[in-house]
């Protein structure tokens, strides 16, 4: 084993440390992801187009001279009403229906979503300057971006933050009603579509702020949206839906993945290794729910 | 009965005539007539799995990807080293004679034939396992991967990309490369269709759509439900496999994302033209990817730089809107035509029901 990484110990700190500050990121995207899916029943695979779209806002900011970090309250803002918007389009004619409708639906909405970022913001890959610096630990040999660390810390103040609005909030116990059994909740006067249209906007909001945070924390491009999607599709079936600190804990051990494949299998293979990981959990799933499966539903 | 097959043979003969004149017909669009043929081969090939079994698979992508470098690899690996090939554009050093070309190409869509429906049997056991949208997104992740990977490894040109051997050029005839890559993939078309027809009139076809109405119960029947699944996809990969191959052979150059593995093109469109002409009918897949194929050439050139925006709008038109396909509307129409009788007292029970 001549890797890199074996002979240095400092740099797998470097790379758990990154993981983890990466990871938290994952498991906010993660969080949308597993709202919708256990709200609306429907998988969004415009997900990761959405986390973009909002890192872009964060990046227009930049461009505008005002400091990116901003971008983690104006983000969310506009990234609800479009997250509204794209509900009252098209979103809203998938809900009931069967799940690859939604996910080819929303391959369409990604790939409309991909190309119009392409027109306004090129094609080039871009990152805001954050200028907070960095970090060094143990005699310099580890370096941390601030940024990432600040991102670690915004997603989790946001994250706490939805986990109490959704418990104590009147349209956060709707949506809870909704998500157990929308016709009961119907029955008892929660006016669902109005319930669905919230969620679908707090969860592009969620991808709103994960963006602003991507945007100055790891780069930004038109195309790159996809593995988002695959990363919080996989943290939540891993973690199953409405289980938070699941989805937490298995953001952390994705990012950490991710990092050691990146210094194991190199750079260029990163993106492959996250997919193969999809195949992988999804094939062990398979063989560990067919051992379950005794009896015919 | 009889006067129905009379009429069939015509319109087949029809069709045959009609795709082998096609070329001297309208010699400029050879290329388009064989991107049509492959297109309808995918879609054909597409609407077995997706169709007929309820598998929808955003994965035959990767047979496609794969009979591309097979072929490729093995028309140069046969005569020349392949790295050598694939590190400095090896074209220019090494020439195919025309017999190496063809024996290469020959050997190679019989490669391309085989292994990816050998990579079918081999992952099917794990991948066909799991159910309904856990399979779409696991064959989207792995044609993604495939992409990914194929663009790492060097031996097949990395991210530069793989050339494929030039048509020889001992042939003066300049008509003669489109000719020979239509030819090749029309027969394809007609193989693959004699093949799905015949699968059409079999048992199979009914253990498949049997598997996609109820899978538990065609297993409590005592199907060997995993048998018949892994068996159509190999079915699928082996067409998709030579589809790859040829088309490989027509573009000339291989790149890992955007020509070999190419989830966001190739694809989603075999999955549209297969929703766009209605799934689970044989004609369906042909007339949607006809219909694809004129309205992405016709449309294309109009608004350029706008394709993408106008395939998603049409994703997301087609599938909400148009789930059942244009075999679907037409069958909701005219039910006689498909053969369905439609008894009136049921009917008409059925509307005071309501």
């Amino acid at each position: 084993m001549d890797f890199l990484i074996f002979k240095a110990p400092m740099l797998m700190v470097q790379a758990s440390l990154d993981g983890i500050l990466l990871g938290i990121l994952f498991a906010l995207i993660a969080y949308g992801m597993a709202l919708q899916w256990g709200v609306m029943n429907i998988i969004n695979i415009a997900q990761g187009d959405l986390v973009i779209l909002g890192g872009y806002i964060a990046y227009t900011m930049y461009l505008a001279g005002i400091h990116p970090a901003w971008g983690v309250i104006v983000s969310p803002i506009i990234m609800y009403f479009v997250g509204v918007l794209l509900y009252k389009l098209v979103i809203n004619k998938v809900v009931d229906r069967d799940l690859f409708i939604s996910i080819l639906a929303t391959f369409g909405i990604a790939i409309v979503f991909q190309q119009l970022m392409n027109f306004i913001f090129g094609a080039d890959v871009v990152v805001a300057q954050s200028e907070y610096g960095t970090t060094m630990l143990f005699d310099n040999s580890v370096t941390l971006p601030n940024s990432k660390i600040f991102s670690a810390f915004i997603s989790v103040l946001y994250a706490v933050a939805l986990v109490v609005y959704m418990k104590k909030s009147r349209l956060g116990r709707a949506i809870r009603a909704t998500a157990q059994n929308a016709r009961a909740a119907k029955i008892l006067g929660v006016d669902t579509e109005k319930v669905y249209a919230a969620t679908f906007g707090i969860n592009a909001a969620l991808c709103g702020i994960a963006g602003a945070l991507i945007s100055i924390t790891l780069t930004l491009h038109p195309y790159v949206g996809l593995p988002y999607t695959v990363r919080s599709f996989m943290i939540v079936i891993v973690a199953g839906l409405g289980n938070l600190p699941a989805v937490a804990v298995s953001g952390m051990g994705l990012g950490l993945f991710e990092e050691f494949a990146d210094y194991i299998l190199g750079t260029e293979f990163r993106i492959g290794a996250v997919f193969m990981l999809l195949v992988f959990i999804l094939v062990y799933r398979r063989f560990k729910l067919s051992k379950k499966r005794e009896y015919l539903k | 009965m009889n006067k129905v097959k009379q009429k069939d043979l015509i319109l087949y003969s029809g069709l045959i005539i009609l795709g082998l004149a096609a070329p001297y017909l309208f010699s400029a669009f050879k290329v388009q007539l064989t991107y049509l043929c492959v297109l309808i081969v995918l879609a054909m090939t597409w609407n077995l799995q997706g169709g007929e079994m309820g598998y929808n698979t955003f994965g035959n992508i990767l047979f496609y990807g794969l009979g591309m470098y097979l072929t490729a690899s093995v028309q140069v690996g046969m005569f020349f080293p392949l790295a050598e090939w694939t590190e400095s554009g090896g074209e220019k050093t090494f020439v195919h004679t025309t017999a190496q070309y063809f024996q290469g190409i020959g050997v190679g869509l019989l490669v391309s034939a085989i292994i990816p429906a050998i990579v079918a049997g081999a992952i099917g056991y794990a991948i066909l396992g799991l159910r309904g949208h856990y399979f779409a997104i696991c064959t989207l992740g792995l044609g993604i991967a495939a992409g990914e990977i194929a663009g790492g490894i060097e031996i097949i040109g990395a991210g530069q990309g793989f050339t494929t051997p030039p048509f020889p050029a001992e042939i003066v005839d300049t008509e003669a490369r489109g000719k020979f890559f239509y030819f090749l993939s029309f027969a394809l078309l007609i193989g693959t269709f004699i093949f799905v027809k015949y699968i059409y009139g079999s048992r199979f076809k009914l253990i498949l759509n049997a598997i996609r109405d109820n899978e538990d119960k065609a297993e409590a029947m005592g199907i060997q439900t995993m048998k018949y699944k892994i068996t159509g996809w190999m079915c699928s990969a082996f067409f998709c496999g030579l589809a790859g191959g040829i088309m490989g052979g027509l573009i000339g150059y291989i790149d890992s994302t955007d020509v070999a593995f190419d989830g966001r093109e190739m694809g989603v469109f075999m999955v549209l033209m297969a929703i766009l002409g209605g799934k689970g009918t044989l004609w369906g897949p042909v007339i949607g990817a006809t219909l694809f194929h004129f309205f992405k050439e016709g449309l294309w050139t109009l608004i350029l730089g706008w394709q993408y925006v106008a395939l998603g709008v049409l994703i997301v038109v087609i599938v909400i809107y148009f789930p059942e396909g244009l075999m679907g509307w037409l069958r909701e129409k005219y039910p006689e035509r498909f053969g369905e009788v439609i008894d009136e007292k049921d009917r008409k029970a059925q509307v005071e029901l309501k």
